[in-house]
Formats: C-alpha cells, structure tokens, sequence
C-alpha cells in the first residue's frame, strides 16, 4: 500500500505529460526551432514554482511524510560531463523526440515503437556504465 | 468538462510538473525519470558488467513504481482524457515539416513517419529511434539528470550544474534540429 501515493504520482504525471503536448516529437521540434513559446512556458513555471516550493521548503524546515527533516541532495559538481553528457542527451531527444519520461507514457498512449526507444536507452546507459572510469567528469 | 479535454495551455501544466516534483520531495523522494534506466539495467543483472549496477537498486522501487503508473497515465490521458489527438504546434512549424514531406504534421501526438507500426519495414526510422534512444540513455546518465533531474528538480533547487547540463542540453539539440535532423530526416521518405 505504501507505493499506491508513487502510483498515483506517476498516473497523475503521465496525464499531465498528454494533456501538456509535452510527450510530442513535434512539440520538441518547435521548441528546438524556437516556433512557441509553449515548452519554454512550460519548464519555466514548472521551475519559478519549484524554487519557491523548495525555498519554502528550506525556510520552514518541512518534514517529510516520515517526518524526517527535507534535505535535498546538491547535484555533484561535475560540469564536464554535465556540459558533455547533457548535450549528448540534446541529440538525442531532438532526434527521439523523447527524454526518459514522456518515453514510458507514450508506450501507455500504445506507440509500440517507444519499447524499440526505451531498449536503446537502457544500451545506452549500459554502455555509459561499462566506460564511466575512462570519461572525463 | 472541456478544461479537462482540451488541451492544458502551458500556464497550468508547467505549475502542475512542480507540484509533481514538491509531491515526490514531500514523500521523502526526489523527481528524476532517467535513474529508472539505470535501475532498470541493475534489475536485469548489468551489475555482473559494471560496478555502477552493483546497488541497492530495491530502493528505487517506489520509482519503478511511479513509471508504471506514467504508462497508465499515457493510456488514460489519450484514451479518455483527450477530445482531438491534434498537438496545437505552430503554423512556421508545420511548414518546416511538410517541406521535409511529412503529412499532416501535428495531427497526431507522433509522426507516423517515424513512429507508427508501419515505419517499423523502414530501416531508417528504425536506426533513428536506435540512436536517439542511445543517445537519450547515455548522455542522461552521463549529465546525471534530464528534464525533471536537472531542468526541473536541478534548476529549482538553484544547482548549477543543472543550469550547465540544460545549456548542454540546448547545445545538442539545437545542433541535431539545425545542423543533423535536415540531413537524416529526408533518408526517411
């Protein structure tokens, strides 16, 4: 039963990635082309939002549902493979047209193509396990 | 009712991906959808290969979860949340796409082109959806996020690797939509 509120979350995520146009290839084109303001729309609100929710997190010292104090882990500060990685994943989600969410909704709108996607991801991350010791970070 | 059919503009979808993320925070978790990849290939035994798959990989359930469910959301948000299977993308947009030959672009969520059953005898569409998920695989667990671990979660929370990794991801794209796509979309007709 403790995973029915992360089942809600991902019912209610995937909803909103249809109801958004966010799991669109043409919707990722246009933002790439600049064309609509739409996805920039998007991800800024979800970030202007996002910053005061966590600060207000940070502020009033909130609890979690365990009531463990909130602490939000930093992102390491690997701005070489930040930089390096990030662009290699720009390609490919203009190219795919998805990044590793809208890719597991669209195989729910019936895509079937999305697995062929989803199993070139896993590739790929595999093969990013296999060299991580030789890239540079 | 019609709010809920049509489609959300992105003044209430962007607000309702933080209350997404906020959730998951207050839930004691975070919002990143490309570590399920890696959880994924631990599951299915990649630690024999590669120390990075050797972890606890049952603590990350509750997201194996949450992916579930995004599938179920994916089925229930465009078989019963949806009156049009349009995407409302912009006049300039869909004449760049006919100009590549696609038919009537945006009339569905994906192009048919690349995606639909039958694109699957066309060995082109077939090596472009290899490589963007390759791509899409490697580069996100390279940067350490994607759009909700970085763009969103990361940017929120003032990271600034995450603004690094966003401009990354600009880079990529902007060269694969500007510099690639004009060259590779045409081998598909």
């Amino acid at each position: 039963m403790k995973y029915l509120k992360f089942l809600a979350v991902g019912v209610f995520f995937g909803i909103l990635l249809i109801k958004s146009e966010a799991v669109s290839w043409f919707r990722i084109f246009e933002m790439f082309r600049f064309e609509s303001f739409h996805m920039f729309g998007i991800i800024g609100s979800a970030v202007a939002l996002g910053a005061i929710g966590i600060a207000a997190i940070k502020k009033w010292k909130v609890k979690d549902l365990s009531g463990t104090p909130i602490q939000i882990p930093s992102k390491a500060p690997n701005y070489k493979s930040a930089l390096i990685g990030g662009s290699i994943f720009g390609l490919g989600w203009a190219l795919a047209g998805a990044c590793p969410g809208p890719m597991y909704v669209l195989v729910g709108t019936g895509a079937v193509s999305m697995l062929l996607v989803i199993a070139a991801a896993l590739a790929g991350t595999f093969v990013y396990g296999l060299l991580r010791d030789k890239l540079p970070h | 009712m019609s709010f809920l059919l049509d489609p959300w503009p992105w003044y209430v979808s962007g607000p309702l991906f933080a209350l997404v993320m906020l959730s998951l925070i207050v839930f004691g978790k975070n919002f990143g959808m490309s570590s399920n990849l890696r959880t994924l290939c631990a599951v299915g035994g990649a630690g024999k290969w590669a120390s990075f798959f050797r972890f606890d990989f049952k603590a990350q359930k509750w997201n194996l979860v949450v992916v579930l469910g995004a599938v179920l959301g994916g089925f229930i948000g465009s078989h019963f949340l949806q009156n049009q299977s349009s995407v409302g993308i912009s006049p300039e947009t869909i004449v760049a796409l006919e100009g590549y030959g696609f038919e009537n672009p945006g009339s569905q969520i994906l192009p048919n082109e690349l995606f639909s059953v039958a694109a699957l005898s066309n060995p082109i569409a077939i090596a472009l959806l290899l490589v963007g998920g390759f791509l899409v695989g490697f580069g996100t667990r390279y940067a350490g996020g994607c759009t909700s671990g970085h763009a969103i979660s990361g940017l929120s929370n003032l990271q600034l690797p995450s603004l690094v990794a966003v401009i990354g991801f600009f880079v990529g794209g902007l060269l694969m939509t500007h510099l690639i796509l004009p060259y590779i979309l045409p081998l598909i007709f």
